[in-house]
């Protein structure tokens, strides 16, 4: 498989900082075991990783036949076999039957709505040393956390806009946007949004009821890759380097009182086939242990960040996360699914109509620069992005642009009791 | 036919027996199904309603047709009661509908739930119209909670696949005296009518017409449906049958008194 070339040394690093970055990259006997939890990191009794490293291990998809797939695509139910039947090379050559199936699928569960939000990016500061992320702490960036103040002003300029669903993220710094600072953003989000959510670094089950009693109903937590020992490679240092918690983030949000969540791997890590494997049934075994839950998806692909533009989704080209999605709207016809605007315009617009569920607009991943953004005010303090974004619709363009695909924009469908 | 044959739902009364559904299609198309259909009453997600002013559900509603605002997205008795009230401080009326569901993914009825609800808005004056899966004992107990109707489901929401329950519903058309309205996977007219001729009272369809190619002529399709299969229950369905011939030769002719 070929590698993305994640590696580079950003300016502005003192020859101290390089020389632990160059020994974090070259020399593993230094990294900390990424499969040991730390000390403030919470362990639950759980089997859910166990059953799906199971199947993720024992999946050969070259073994999948035509003779699999078209058996998979004339069944009712799509079962763990029939599901990695879909996602294996075989079943490329169907990806129109796929996608007729997985359209009747999605309108049967969802009429023919469409879900829009907003992520809204807090801080950008990081603990952590993901060689492929934007926000990794040896990447010499412009940081800044938002002041309760600045946070209120970006929410006024978002909710201007008519967004009702707002998605709080964080860089993943416990230090410096401490738990209580997220949940004091969430309190601000729930006085001009009807539905918040969160996409911060995972936390203990306290942590999550704490975040739950702030108004918050949704966690989204990206596992990245669930290769283990590829995941060991790329995230060299910090919180994040424990695989197995991140793994049971959302397991513990549910124990927290959450109402849904989601999760996904980044495809273009790793086999992006037993990544999409593994993601399908994280969630699935989530909602049978807690058939309350509310399950969705995404399906991130790798993107540039700044400082380093070659970083790419390698061999998951469209056509390949066309099917990837396909095959999670079939498994999981109940599921919602998120598109991002890492994604073009031309995309979102065709697998709206085929199996995904909600998309975002008027995106930043950048920090503090809503109203600049949104009206092209000048502000001089922004803090840089986590990754470029390919569709930069505002609110207005894709409530406009999604009615004249013919579909029902909707604003809200919540209520926090 | 000169129309005396009304639908009762708590004391209020219709001549149309199909209820319609607004969560899956566009809010533009809800007008012209409403017509199409002749609905009286409408359900909608009190959730859905929880907008700001930009594109709100209620705004698309036509005047005249009555409010049936659903709990979806409660979990628990205690949920659907806090959102069937904030159903009426949205000025949605005095009718709800009880949906609890603590299953994402078939979205099949809490039964014990239900119940404990359905007795918590009874006694506020809510017209309670509890959905459920069709079980005898459970529609009883709904029936002495104080419920005003009761919707069995016909298959899962969304499913389309018309009177999988069509036995148990059977039984509680036969055994209890409120309106049994059939709701949820009925998928074609054709099912919506056998359930009339069943005797159901009314039938509910919002996923039917929502992925129907024409909307607006699927709902007036609907209402041909529902009027023929409740013309048929009315008149008396012919007698079916058995092997194809009657005998004329009776097991009891030989009874001589």
């Amino acid at each position: 498989m070929m590698e993305n070339n994640f590696l580079f040394d950003s300016e502005g690093l003192s020859e101290e900082a390089l020389k632990r970055k160059h020994k974090l990259e070259n020399d593993p006997s230094c990294r900390t075991d990424h499969m040991k939890y730390m000390n403030d990191q919470e362990q639950i009794k759980s089997d859910i990783l166990e059953k799906v490293m199971t199947e993720f291990d024992s999946y050969d998809y070259s073994t999948y036949t035509a003779l699999d797939v078209s058996r998979a695509l004339q069944k009712n139910t799509i079962g763990v076999e029939e599901f990695k039947a879909l996602l294996s090379p075989a079943a490329e050559p169907f990806l129109e039957q796929m996608a007729e199936k997985a359209r009747i699928e999605t309108r049967k569960h969802f009429g023919n709505t469409v879900y829009l939000f907003t992520p809204l990016y807090i801080a950008n500061y990081c603990e952590n040393y993901c060689v492929y992320c934007g926000f990794n702490c040896y990447n010499h960036i412009r940081r800044m956390k938002l002041s309760m103040e600045q946070i209120e002003h970006e929410m006024k300029v978002i909710a201007d806009s008519g967004m009702e669903e707002i998605l709080i993220l964080t860089g993943e710094s416990k230090t410096m946007s401490d738990v209580k600072y997220i949940g004091e953003a969430c309190k601000l989000a729930r006085k001009y949004f009807r539905m918040v959510g969160v996409e911060i670094y995972p936390v203990n089950v306290e942590d999550y009821k704490y975040l739950h009693e702030c108004g918050v109903d949704y966690v989204t937590v990206f596992q990245e890759t669930y290769d283990n020992v590829k995941y060991e490679t790329l995230h060299l240092a910090g919180h994040k380097r424990v695989w197995p918690y991140r793994f049971e983030a959302q397991e513990r949000a549910l124990m927290g009182g959450m109402r849904g969540i989601a999760g996904s791997a980044l495809l273009g890590l790793s086999d992006f086939r037993k990544d999409a494997l593994a993601t399908g049934l994280h969630m699935y075994f989530l909602q049978r242990k807690y058939p309350h839950a509310e399950i969705s998806l995404s399906c991130p692909r790798l993107r540039p960040i700044v400082n380093n533009d070659k970083i790419n989704h390698m061999d998951v080209g469209e056509r390949q996360l066309c099917q990837v999605l396909c095959a999670y709207r079939l498994f999981l016809p109940f599921a919602g699914i998120t598109v991002s605007s890492r994604e073009t315009k031309s995309f979102r617009d065709g697998i709206v109509k085929i199996a995904a569920t909600k998309i975002s607009a008027g995106v930043s991943t950048g920090i503090g620069d809503h109203e600049s953004k949104y009206t092209g005010k000048e502000n001089a303090e922004e803090g840089d992005e986590q990754f470029e974004i390919a569709d930069t619709r505002s609110f207005e363009t894709m409530y406009k642009d999604m009615s004249e695909e013919g579909l029902q924009p909707v604003l809200n469908d919540y209520l926090y009791v | 036919m000169e129309n005396n044959d009304k639908l009762v739902i708590g004391g209020r009364e219709f001549n149309s027996r199909f209820i319609l559904g607004s969560g899956k299609y566009s809010l533009s198309l809800i007008k012209a199904a409403v017509e199409n259909a002749g609905a009286e009453l409408i359900t909608l997600a009190v959730r859905r309603a929880n907008t700001k002013e930009h594109e709100n559900i209620l705004d698309h509603i036509p005047e005249g047709v009555t409010l049936l605002p659903n709990t979806s997205g409660a979990r628990n008795a205690e949920e659907a009661v806090r959102i069937a009230r904030l159903a009426k401080e949205l000025g949605c009326g005095d009718f709800v509908k009880i949906e609890i569901m603590r299953d994402t993914k078939y979205l099949l009825p809490d039964n014990a739930e239900t119940i404990k609800a359905t007795e918590i808005l009874a006694k506020e004056g809510f017209i309670v119209m509890p959905y459920m899966y069709p079980d005898l004992n459970t529609a009883r107990d709904l029936v002495n909670a104080g419920a005003a109707s009761v919707m069995p489901l016909a298959s899962p929401i969304g499913s389309n696949k018309g009177l999988a329950t069509r036995d148990f519903i059977q039984i509680l058309i036969d055994e209890i005296d409120l309106p049994i309205i059939v709701d949820a996977g009925i998928g074609r007219p054709s099912q919506a009518c056998e359930a009339m001729e069943m005797g159901a009272a009314a039938v509910m369809s919002n996923t039917a017409l929502a992925t129907a190619g024409d909307l607006p002529m699927m709902a007036d399709a609907f209402r041909k449906a529902v009027e023929a299969g409740r013309q048929a229950y009315l008149s008396g369905l012919g007698r079916v049958l058995v092997r194809g011939a009657s005998p004329s030769d009776t097991l009891t002719g030989f009874l001589r008194d």
